[in-house]
């Protein structure tokens, strides 16, 4: 008998036996197998993604109480955002004792961060490994500056979330005099350092140019898709991008501008 | 008749896929502007071969924009500044005389340069492979008007089913992502009613065997930008969809595992 | 004058024709063939060279019918084989449009289209699977155009009087060629057929007079590789690119048929090319190719020329009645749908008597104003976008607004390897599929034809008929291939490679395939006649001689070097030239594709000699410098009566 080839192979090409990527070891039960593929942890990505969108927007939204100064509260006057950050942490009392549920958002919210930048590594490790650059100059026609920066506004919003963490929720940062449950006088104090304040701008400038694109991209990533929509999807996440803009930096020009401000006199002793 | 133009090319010259590659400047004189972009390469190639040069080698075949056989970076950009465009379908009519032309192959890691401006795109082939048909043995067919299928399915399974295979949308991509070439073939049988019994082994299996060559999809949009047939993104989406609905649906069916 | 003595019916040409009325011939000869056991066909290898859609087709139905099947192209992918390009649809005899349209009328059509030059039996069995093949393709997926309710939709293709073509957009062709690939594919994956891309065939092995390998290249390595079976399929498409400008793809080429014509295989009726009438004409010596755009744009465009040869203003200001609308005037029935060779005999008519369009005057016009004002533009669009579409790209002008220029240019050619109705050559063993071989459609091809032949051939003729030829083989195996016949073939090849490297001449491959072409258009190309064709036997070898002294071929045999891929497929289109003059000489009747201006009816129709020229010509190699001598095979018309063809 002659020598043929075994049947099915391919021969003239190398690339039925030069996968860039070795195939996965083994397949994980359902539904951990999703994320062992670029598009599962797209996937995964978007959903973390609405998950910290959803977040920034009801952050933004809680923060312009700062703007209402101190109201009445069972007969004490105090900074409206004070009773929102202490109705935060009774959310859902007496259900659940004090604080639970607030823990229990802020572990989802950790372990949504966790995955969304787990996600962005490993794609991005993927990535380097197929990419070839062009050695001459190349042009960009449909991918614009947030599309190409994610990496980069992403991480610098990491590194911004933990400074304003640092900042404002555990009071490591030195310059002011940090003190649990006083939100309006940490904030107040904290942004009327003009340096803190340009930190805190050009961080949610970035944040906001990372949600132009994700906020976009999400629905592509989990096939939510109709071109009868499509039209509405870069208008929403551009409105989506605007909203959080204005609403955080507005904060620090308002605390610089004096508009924001804390007189401990205003508030029952 | 037609207008003369001179340029200067700057292409890239690579012997094989495993010898370095650098840019050489070669003069293209006295091209008629009815000429198409391969016409001019084909011209400066008999120039060369008179004065005793190695030519260059380009990918081309049936220059009607079809076969998907051409394509190069154009001055940055897939099969060049026209949008909707193959290489071959390119004419020089949209350039002016005196232009410096950068050519440069298509860059990923899954399409090594075989010689000058070929690369060796047979991954796609290997996606196609893995699951982009339909299991309908000669023979067994019904007839074709029992399979009702609505116009508006079969339009846009046809929008998806005119990709032409010529890697352009890898070749744009920053990450050198196939997804638009898998989720073409994908919704072109994923739509129809005859690929519906195999729609989530299709998906499942193009989409990992993609992921052995290719990158991800960051939705830069690129690709749509860069295709000669202007094949949608939507059908990233829809591959998306498809994809996590087939491991959902294969769970479903876990006992027949 | 070279000798070219017809042995009347040789008995080399057994057709091999079934017994029995026209309408039983398939199914009596299905049942009388010898079948291979479903265990059995495991044990057989098959060659298919050439993937497009009766290569494709057929390696992916052999492979389903569990024969192991080696596939080799010389593209980088099966997807890209100029099946692709096709445009307009693929004929099927399903009488959707209660047009009363039957299998009996395809055949008809088709006998009558390629003017009684083509083997009654065959066609109609061509016609008999075109049914299938459209439920075929549905069923894997290709997404044929619909109408509202869901039902495929059909248009009425050029030289026929019923809609029975189906379409997908303007890309019928490639639509189809990937059902095909993808079909092919899916074997692949389940270890059936083994794929061979970049492998270009270049010698086919025969021993003891039966073909048992074939002997390749691979583009990108150079490395030279023997490959053995129990039959060799070609179906390697046709030799427009003898033409240098044709509408084939750049890589076309005769050469897998002609080496096997070289070793024994007849070669049929080569004279009989077909040039289409709606190309967009040239408009420079740069020119690597023509495009086609689809004749279905002669459904809605009136083709006209203006009636004064100094006409230089623009067509839209040109009145009515200073416009020469010739098909209509001529053929009032048919008018702008007379079947290819007709219009494109017309339009050079008209272009030879200086009313040509464009800046070469090498043109006629081809006018969508008028159906554009009944149907909306929108309407046209939706019909014929993508070509408006290319037609600006490639001229720059906007037809939507201006006429559009055509010329007719080949783009198909019906003679090929000579096949019986089984499909096998004259080598026991070697078979021939799609445009490769010559079967179906005479002196001349319908439009939306050669879709269906090449399907109908790789997905429902061969694959039954290669049966018959494999059962006695039970139990031998493949000729090794370190056998003599393989290594002396492989010597063969590599000397002939070393040869072309080392001519080391002055000219490019490109320049002496342009001047043959040149040659061929000129002798060979629409009309015909003896002083032309003589001089082609002449200019032909001298140039050929040229080539084998003069051409230049850089670079080396180790890595891609497509100016040596180019310079053998040349060297092939110089002895296939001088096979297509000697053919073209020899038939002095006109017919289809055919026509030799010395036989003429009196309006100037192609005019047939029945009496003496109702057979096949197929010509026998018989040494490099000795002419082929002639072989007929007498065609047999039992069901359809020969006419004249008449499309007034």
């Amino acid at each position: 008998m002659a020598a043929p080839t075994a049947a099915g192979k391919v021969t003239g090409s190398k690339s039925a036996d030069r996968p860039i990527r070795v195939a996965k070891k083994r397949d994980l039960p359902f539904p951990l197998n999703i994320y062992q593929t670029a598009v599962g942890k797209k996937w995964v990505m978007a959903v973390t993604g609405v998950i910290l969108l959803g977040f920034v927007l009801f952050h933004m939204f809680g923060n312009i109480k700062l703007y209402l100064g101190v109201i009445e509260h069972d007969g004490e006057r105090l900074y409206d955002i004070d009773i929102y950050a202490e109705g935060l942490r009774e959310l859902l009392t007496p259900i659940f004792p004090r604080t639970w549920l607030l823990w229990l958002l802020r572990g989802g919210l950790i372990v949504a961060f966790g995955l969304h930048i787990h996600s962005a590594y490993t794609l991005t490790r993927m990535n380097a490994v197929v990419n070839r650059q062009y050695q001459s100059k190349r042009d960009w026609l449909a991918a614009n500056f947030a599309s190409r920066s994610m990496r980069v506004t992403g991480i610098i919003v990491g590194l911004y979330l933990l400074f304003h963490l640092a900042d404002l929720t555990w009071g490591w940062i030195p310059g002011y005099d940090w003190e649990r449950g006083q939100v309006q006088a940490n904030v107040v104090n904290s942004m009327s350092n003009p340096v803190v304040a340009i930190i805190y701008i050009v961080a949610n400038v970035l944040l906001a140019v990372h949600i132009f694109h994700g906020a976009y991209s999400m629905f592509q990533s989990l096939g939510i898709n109709n071109p009868r929509y499509n039209s509405v999807r870069r208008n929403l996440a551009t409105a989506l991008a605007v909203i959080i803009l204005v609403g955080n930096v507005s904060f620090p020009i308002a605390v610089l501008a004096g508009i924001i401000d804390y007189d401990p006199n205003l508030v029952s002793a | 008749m037609s207008t003369r133009l001179n340029l200067t090319l700057s292409i890239w010259r690579q012997a094989d896929a495993d010898s370095p590659g650098r840019f050489e400047t070669y003069p293209a004189k006295d091209i008629p502007d009815d000429a198409s972009f391969l016409e001019m390469l084909d011209i400066v190639n008999e120039g060369l071969i008179e004065n005793g040069q190695e030519p260059i080698e380009f990918p081309h075949d049936c220059r009607e924009g079809i076969c998907g056989t051409c394509g190069v970076m154009i001055n940055g950009r897939a099969h060049g500044q026209e949008k909707g465009t193959a290489t071959c379908q390119l004419h020089m009519r949209k350039f002016n005389d005196g232009d410096t032309i950068v050519i440069e192959p298509w860059r990923a890691a899954a399409f090594p340069v075989i010689k000058d401006l070929v690369v060796d795109r047979s991954p796609l082939d290997r996606i196609i492979e893995a699951g982009g048909y339909i299991g309908a043995p000669t023979g067994t067919a019904p007839d074709a008007n029992e399979i009702l299928i609505p116009k508006e399915v079969a339009d846009s399974s046809m929008d998806a089913a005119a990709c032409i295979g010529c890697g352009a949308c890898v070749a744009a991509c920053p990450n050198s992502a196939a997804q638009l070439f898998t989720s073409a073939k994908l919704w072109h049988l994923n739509s129809l009613p005859q690929g519906q019994t195999e729609r989530f082994r299709r998906s499942e299996n193009m989409v990992e065997t993609m992921e052995e060559f290719f990158g991800s999809c960051t939705n830069h949009g690129e690709c749509t930008e860069a295709c000669p047939k202007e094949i949608s993104q939507d059908f990233i989406a829809y591959m998306n969809r498809d994809y996590v609905k087939s491991k959902v649906f294969n769970r479903r069916l876990a006992g027949q595992h | 004058m070279t000798d070219t003595s017809i042995s009347q019916s040789s008995p080399l040409l057994d057709s091999k024709v079934p017994e029995g009325p026209i309408e039983d011939k398939w199914d009596n000869h299905r049942f009388k063939i010898k079948l291979v056991n479903p265990a059995n066909k495991r044990k057989f290898r098959i060659i298919v060279v050439g993937t497009g859609l009766a290569g494709a087709s057929a390696a992916a139905t052999l492979a389903e019918l569990g024969y192991n099947v080696d596939a080799f192209t010389y593209h980088d992918s099966p997807r890209r084989a100029h099946s692709i390009s096709a445009q307009g649809g693929i004929n099927a005899a399903k009488n959707y449009r209660n047009d009363g349209d039957s299998i009996y009328r395809l055949f008809y059509d088709t006998v009558k289209g390629g003017d009684y030059r083509s083997r009654e039996a065959n066609v109609y069995r061509l016609a008999q699977v075109s049914v299938d093949i459209i439920d075929q393709m549905t069923a894997q997926g290709v997404p044929f155009a619909r109408e509202y309710g869901g039902l495929l939709d059909n248009r009425s293709f050029g030289g026929a009087q019923v809609s029975r073509t189906f379409y997908a957009r303007g890309q019928t062709g490639q639509q189809l060629l990937l059902g095909a690939y993808q079909q092919m594919m899916r074997q692949v994956d389940a270890g059936k057929v083994n794929l061979h891309t970049d492998e270009e065939m270049l010698e086919l092995v025969v021993k003891d007079g039966v073909a048992v390998g074939i002997v390749c290249r691979n583009v990108v390595t150079g490395e030279i590789s023997k490959h053995s079976a129990h039959a060799v399929v070609l179906a390697t498409g046709g030799y427009s690119n003898a033409f240098y400008l044709s509408t084939n793809a750049m890589a076309c080429n005769t050469t897998a048929i002609w080496r096997a014509h070289r070793k024994g295989a007849l070669f049929a009726n080569p004279c009989f090319t077909q040039i289409h009438p709606t190309c967009i004409p040239a408009s420079d010596e740069f020119q690597s190719k023509l495009t086609l755009m689809s004749e279905s744009l002669r459904n809605d465009g009136r083709i006209w020329v203006p009636r004064n040869h100094d006409e230089t203003r623009p067509a839209g200001q040109i009145p009515e009645a200073e416009r020469f609308y010739y098909l209509e005037e001529k053929y009032p029935s048919f008018g702008n749908l007379v079947p290819r060779d007709v219009a494109s005999r017309n339009a050079k008519t008209v272009v030879d008597q200086g009313l040509g369009v464009g800046p070469l005057k090498n043109g006629v016009y081809l006018d969508f104003a008028d159906a554009i004002g009944r149907d909306g533009k929108d309407k046209i669009e939706e019909r014929y976008g993508n070509l408006f579409q290319m037609y600006e790209r490639i001229t720059g002008e906007d037809p939507y607004r201006v006429p559009m220029r055509i010329y007719p240019a080949t783009h198909y050619t019906m003679g090929g390897l000579w096949v019986d109705y089984n499909l096998m050559t004259t080598i026991p063993g070697c078979f021939s599929a799609g445009e490769a071989n010559f079967s179906d459609h005479g002196a001349n091809r319908l439009g939306a034809s050669a879709l269906m032949q090449g399907l109908a051939d790789g997905y429902f003729v061969l694959p039954y008929t290669i049966g018959n030829y494999l059962a006695p083989l039970l139990g031998h195996d493949p000729v090794p291939t370190d056998d003599p016949a393989f290594v002396e073939t492989e010597q063969d090849v590599k000397d002939r490679i070393s040869r072309f490297l080392s001519i080391g001449g002055t000219r490019s491959p490109e320049y002496f395939h342009r001047e043959l072409g040149k040659l061929v258009w000129e002798y060979i190309g629409m009309e015909r006649n003896k002083a032309g064709l003589e001089k082609a036997l002449t200019e032909i070898p001298a140039l050929r001689e040229e080539f084998w002294s003069d051409v230049r071929v850089l670079g080396n045999n180790e890595s891609l070097n497509s100016s040596l891929e180019k310079v053998g497929r040349i060297a092939d289109f110089f002895e296939l030239g001088e096979l297509m003059a000697r053919d073209a000489l020899d038939r002095t009747e006109s017919c289809g594709g055919h026509f030799r201006i010395e036989s003429q009816t009196p309006e100037g129709e192609a005019l047939r000699d029945d009496e003496n020229y109702s057979h096949v010509s197929a010509w026998e190699w018989k040494g490099p410098d000795t002419p082929q001598v002639k072989h007929a095979e007498e065609l047999v018309f039992e069901e359809v009566e020969l006419t004249q063809r008449s499309y007034k």
